[in-house]
Formats: C-alpha cells, structure tokens, sequence
C-alpha cells in the first residue's frame, strides 16, 4: 500500500526541527499498524506525510504506486477526498452539524447527490452503532461516540487506507476498548489497511505490526 | 450541504452575524437617508429654478446694474406732499414700480439677437417689476419742528405732539406708514414656450393672452394673501388692472410662482416708463451639449449682459436649501463613508476571527478532501450572506428613516439669483405662500432697500424619493461589504494548512 523513500521533514522556522530523518518504510496492504514513540518523536508528521496533509522535504511517499510529494495540490486533495480516510484524537466533527451532516461531509467533495449522501450517511452511522443519534448535534453526544461519528465519517466514503491520530488518546479504557474493537473489527471485515498514532501501549499491542519512532528516525518492534 | 452549514455557522454564532448585519444595516441606511435627501435637496433645487425661470430654460440674460444704481425704489415726500388734515398731519397714498435693486434694463432688441444665435430654439423676454406702494400718515413737519425747539427729541414729543405719535419721517416714532410690496413680471402672453409661463397653470379665470390691454393675472398664493379676487382691481403703478384670473406653480405642491402679478410685457413696460426695455431673456437651447456654447455666444454678442446656464443658477441657489445641500453633500458624504468604512471593517474583523477560530475545523474539511474553492467559498458565502442579511434589514431601517425624514415636514426656502438681500426689517415670509410679500410693517427701514427683498425666495417642502436605485445601491453596499469581509477571510482560509486538522489545540 504505502512505500516510503528516504522522506525527510525539516521545518524551518525560528528553529530548525529535523521532524522525519530519511525514514524508509513499507506498509503492506490491509496491515494493522500501530505507531508509538515520545512526545515530538514525529509520529504526527509520519502520519501527516501518509495521509497527504503535507509533502515531505524530500524522498517519496508512495500510495498504491502514486508519489504524494510529487502530486499537485488538486490531485493530493482528491487523493484525500477519495482513498484515504482520517480519524483524529480530537474528533474533528463540525460543531453545527449534526452526526449525519457530518458524515455527509465527506461525501460533498465526491459529488455524491444529497439524497444518496444522507442514505449512506445514515448506513454508515449505523455501522458503527449510532443509528438513533443522527440528528445530534456532536455537543450533544458523549466522546466515544463522537469518535464513533468521526469513524463513520472516515469509513463512509469506502477508503483504502484509514489513519487515525491517537484516535483514543481522550476516551476512558472503557470506551477506548469499544473504538479498538470497531476499528479491529473494520480492519477484519473490509480488509482496510489501518495505520494508527497511539501512545497506549495496550492498544498498541493488538496490532499486527507495531513501529517506534523516535527523533525523526522509525524503528520495527 | 453549503447551505445547511451557511445557516447553522451564522445561527451558531448569531451574536457576531447580528452585529455585522447591524452595522452593514446602520451604514447602507444612513447611506439611504443621505442619497435620498440629497436627491430631496436636488428636487428642491430644481423646482426652485424652475419656478423662477421656468422649465426648459437653459440659459438666462440679464444685466447687472450698479448696486443701488439706476432708479432706486425710494418714495420721495416733502412737507407738502399729500393731503393735509386739520391737525396738520399729511395722508400719503404712493405706488412706484420699478427695476428691482443690481438689475438693470436692456433693449428689447436684444431678443431678436439671441433668437439669432445658433442653437436657440426659443427664447423670451421678460421686465421684471417690483411695485411698492405706500400710504400712510406723516405728522405735521412745522409742528414737529416747533417740537424740536422746544427741547423735545423727535420720537419723545408724543404726548405733546400730532395725533399718534410724533416722529421723525423715518418712522423712529410716529407715523402710521402701510408699504405693500409685490413683484409685477411683464411677459409677452405668446411667449409660453420658454419662461416663467412654462410652470403655470391657470387656477382661476383666464390667463393672459394675446392682445390684453390692461390686466393682470395673480399667483393664486399672492391673491389669497393680498385678498384680491378675480374681477378685482390692483394698483400697479399709477394704473388699475382688472384681474382676469390666477395661476399656480405646476412645478410642485406649496411652490409658488415666479412673480406675483403678471401683465402683459407691453403693459409693464409704459407702465414703468421703460418702452422697449426689458430685464430678462429666457433662451432654450436645442440640446444640453450646447447650452456653453450658447451661453459663450450669447455673452459676446451682448458683452454687458450676464449670462447664468442652469448650472450657475443651481449655484446660486440660496437660502435654507443652499445650507442643506452643502450639508448633505459634505457632512452627509463624509458620514456615510465614515460608518460605511466602519462596518465594512467590523465585517472583516469579524470573518479573520471566525476563521481563526474554526482553524482546526476548515482544517479538517481540508483534511477529509475539501478543496480550496469548496472552503473558500463557504467561508466567503457566510459573509455575503450577512451582507444581505444587512442589506435588507438596512434598506428597512433607511426606508424608514426617510420616512421619517419625509414626515417631519421640513421646508426649504430658496431663493435664486441673489435677489433676496434681507433689509432690517423686512416683513418675512407670507403665510404658506412661501414668497417674500417684501418690506414689512415695521417703518424703521429704509424702504428702497425693503422693497429689494425676496422676490424670488421659494419654500418647498423636501420629499426625499426612496428609489429603486437607492434600493439596489444600498444591498450592494452591504452585499460589497459582506464580499470583502469574505475575500479576507476566504483569503485566510485558503492559506490554511490541512495538517491543521491535527493540532492539539481546541
Ligand atoms: N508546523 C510545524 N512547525 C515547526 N515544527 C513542527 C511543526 N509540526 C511539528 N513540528 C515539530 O516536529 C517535531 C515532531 O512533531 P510531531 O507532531 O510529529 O510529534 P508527535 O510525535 O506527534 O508528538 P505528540 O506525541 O506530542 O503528538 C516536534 O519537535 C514538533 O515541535
Ligand atoms: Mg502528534
């Protein structure tokens, strides 16, 4: 799925941060792959560099055979739109939405028409449980759930690839169990290629395949 | 979907959308309230203009005479002027009719030059006349001055002295003295084509015509003041003129007329003693392109005369209405472009701290596919749309302030061509009739210099339009500033980062 070359990431600013350090990586399709390390190790900007949020300084991030660093701005953002999905440890839903606008959101750049986006909207909250709580506005949903709304966001436009940015970093154990199972479960069933920020170590174990990154440099473990 | 988000984000943040709207609103409805006043004043304008020198007039000669020059409106008595009563004191009945004060006469010849000119489709000559009568009584003068020998000061001697009260003739003290002023307008009754006659419309009666010898039409305002009815006579001159009929202003509501009494200009002129002279040519031009042109030919086959275009005459409007233009277009203007600039920035700040506060949700939809144009686009909808939201709510606001404006009633009195010096004591303004009936009851005036005042001040009740124009103008307005504050805040948006969507921060 994913082939990286030599990508390195330096942001220049008052100071000179060395984020990635000529990392090499190669994540095969439908992995599950956990990635810890530090706080400031780079594990975000990994993530940032997978997901096509950002080009790397130099070297390749390869996605399904297409260079990231190398597409144009419209073609990185299709490539978003279209074959990746993103879950974020604060969620990220739009407040003014309610959960099934949400995850319509997804489907707006993909000119999907509004009656067939609300249907699959509604298929996907289904998906991940939350049939009943469409018309709510996220305030008005507990955390697991509005993470469960983002999951339905991220999944409802039938991605390759799923990167979630410590996607249980703000929820109890409880409730953190709940989010690792659906996405195992995900991970299972669709045959999803899953790469997941976690600084929990009893997350991290259920995956298959478990990276450390440290000072900008990924290690296996 | 852009919609639904639209109207939750403005709903959600509803403090801020109000008063942005708010703002937009006050700024486009003072904007109204100011193009609509001007455009009040600039009526006004008009229908003054109009009613002094009639419609289609595009040029007008006249020529200056010395100030106080050429036959001064100045009653001469002497001691044995008048009938003498028993006591002594003198009973005074005189009219004088004459060329009111800085104008003079020329040649009726005149006419047929600028009819010569190129470019003129009419033009007609008029002899303006102001008559000024006056009756009264002057105290015994040897009596008087028996007064002043015996110690008493002119003006103290009453008690002793003639009937009322003593007093010098200038009517410091004691005499009991009427002076009537209106203005007499001579005009040739076939000349209706350009002129004074263009903007009035027989009331009563008939108006003149062709052939009329010696009669007189009134300003239906100047009857009903004067209490003359049709088939009444009027003193001009030395003369008793019939009243054939009135006429009004067709120029607008409580716009009196040019003049108060017109005659036939023949009738005017050996009336006045000034056989083919008159005091104002009135000149139509064939298009507005021409009306310099004209004017330029006109001021040099005539080097004496003094050529005004309609321009010039807006110019010399004076009075209330020339305050309230000055008024509206500089204090108006700045105003408006003042508390537009402000809500435009209000606008603006508002949008640049939105879109700093929703940096991690614009940077999701980044983030999830959302392209440039697509987060732009709703950033920068969102603001026009406050904008319209203030561009409808403002142009209520506006409508109703004209409104306002409009009830309140305010009259504006103009007057044209400098003619209206106010003496000391001049009488004011003729109830509701708006012309000056010139020199008041109070005898302390001079009166030549009463008999000078306001023959052409005209009152006319501002009516600021509301047009469809000013509509459209002040929701562009509000939709511009909306736009702006959007392009800005699009502006931001665009430069978002999509990694943005993965900051910590709330
Ligand atoms: N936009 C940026 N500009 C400058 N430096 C940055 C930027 N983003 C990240 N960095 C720096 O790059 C390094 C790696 O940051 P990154 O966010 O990838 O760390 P992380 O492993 O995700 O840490 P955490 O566990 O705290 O989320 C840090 O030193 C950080 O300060
Ligand atoms: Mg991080």
């Amino acid at each position: 799925m994913y082939q990286l070359k030599n990508v390195t990431k330096t942001y220049t600013g008052k100071r000179t941060v060395h984020a990635l350090r000529s990392v090499d990586l190669e994540i095969g399709d439908g992995e599950l792959v956990a990635i810890q390390g530090p706080t400031g190790g780079g594990k975000s900007t990994l993530l940032q560099m997978l997901g096509g949020l950002d080009r790397p300084t130099s070297g390749s991030v390869l996605l399904a055979g297409d260079d990231l660093a190398k597409l144009s701005d419209g073609a990185l953002t299709s490539a978003r739109a279209e074959r990746i999905g993103f879950v974020f440890q604060h969620y990220n839903l739009i407040p003014t939405l309610t959960a099934a606008e949400n995850v319509a959101t997804a489907m707006v750049p993909l000119h999907v028409k509004a009656e067939k986006r609300t249907r699959r909207a509604l298929e996907a909250l289904a998906s991940v449980g939350l049939a009943e709580r469409a018309d709510h506005l996220p305030g008005e949903l507990s955390g697991g759930q509005q993470q469960r709304v983002a999951i339905a966001r991220a999944l409802v436009k039938e991605p390759r690839v799923l990167l979630a940015d410590e996607p249980t970093g703000n929820l109890d154990e409880a409730t953190r169990d709940e989010i690792v199972e659906l996405l195992e479960g995900l991970w299972k069933e669709e045959g999803l290629t899953i790469v997941m920020v976690t600084h929990d170590t009893a997350v991290a174990r259920r995956a298959q395949r478990r990276l450390r990154i440290a000072k900008g440099t990924v290690t296996e473990r | 979907m852009f919609l639904t988000y639209l109207r939750r984000e403005l709903r959600h943040r509803r403090k801020q959308t109000a008063v942005v709207a708010v703002g937009l609103a006050v700024a486009i409805a003072l904007v109204m309230v100011v193009s609509s006043v001007s455009t009040g004043v600039r009526d006004a304008q008009t229908a003054v203009l109009e009613s002094v020198y009639g419609v289609g007039t595009d040029v007008t000669v006249s020529q200056p005479g010395e100030a106080g020059g050429g036959r001064p409106g100045r009653f001469e008595f002497d001691a044995e002027a008048g009938e003498a009563d028993d006591d002594g004191t003198r009973s005074l009945d005189q009219a004088q009719l004459s060329v009111e004060r800085g104008t003079a006469t020329f040649d009726a010849a005149s006419l047929d030059t600028i009819e010569g000119v190129e470019h003129v489709t009419d033009a007609a000559a008029a002899l303006t006349l102001t008559s000024t009568s006056f009756s009264g009584e002057m105290p015994d003068m040897e009596a008087m001055q028996e007064q002043m020998e015996a110690g008493g000061g002119p003006g103290q001697a009453g008690e002793q002295g003639g009937p009322g009260r003593a007093g010098g003739p200038d009517g410091a003290g004691g005499s009991a003295f009427e002076v009537d002023s209106f203005t007499v307008t001579g005009i040739d009754p076939s000349a209706d084509a350009v002129g004074p006659l263009t903007t009035v419309e027989v009331a009563e009666g008939r108006g003149l015509e062709a052939g009329d010898d010696e009669v007189a039409v009134l300003d239906a305002t100047y009857a009903e003041t004067a209490e003359i009815t049709v088939g009444d006579t009027l003193s001009v001159g030395d003369s008793d003129l019939e009243v054939v009929g009135t006429v009004t202003s067709t120029t607008g509501d409580g716009v009196a007329t040019s003049s108060d009494v017109y005659v036939p200009l023949v009738l005017a002129q050996t009336l006045a003693d000034l056989d083919g002279q008159v005091t104002d040519v009135y000149v139509s031009v064939d298009s507005a392109d021409h009306v310099d042109a004209v004017a330029d030919a006109v001021g040099a086959a005539l080097p004496d005369a003094s050529v005004s275009t309609q321009s010039d005459l807006a110019d010399d409007v004076t009075g209330s209405l020339s305050t309230a233009s000055s008024l509206v277009s500089t204090l108006g203007t700045w105003l408006s472009i003042i508390v537009l600039a402000a809500a435009f920035g209000l606008a603006i700040l508002f949008t640049v701290s939105g879109v700093n506060r929703r940096t991690r949700e614009l940077g999701t939809l980044k983030a999830i596919g959302w392209g440039k144009p697509r987060v732009v686009g709703q950033v920068a909808g969102e603001s026009v749309v406050q904008g319209l939201l203030g561009g409808v709510v403002g142009v209520a606001l506006g409508a109703v302030a004209v409104l306002a404006v409009n009830l309140a009633g305010i009259t504006l009195s103009g007057s044209s061509g400098g003619l209206a010096v106010g003496g000391p004591g001049a009488g004011g303004q003729a109830p509701g009739g708006g012309q000056a009936t010139g020199g008041g009851r109070g005898g302390g005036a001079p009166f030549g210099q009463a008999a000078d005042t306001a023959t052409s001040a005209v009152d006319v009740a501002l009516s600021a339009p509301v047009t469809v124009w000013v509509v459209v103008a002040a929701v562009g307005l509000a939709v511009l500033g909306g736009l702006l504050a959007g392009v800005v805040g699009g502006w931001r948006a665009a430069r978002l980062r999509p990694a943005e969507a993965l900051r910590s921060l709330a």
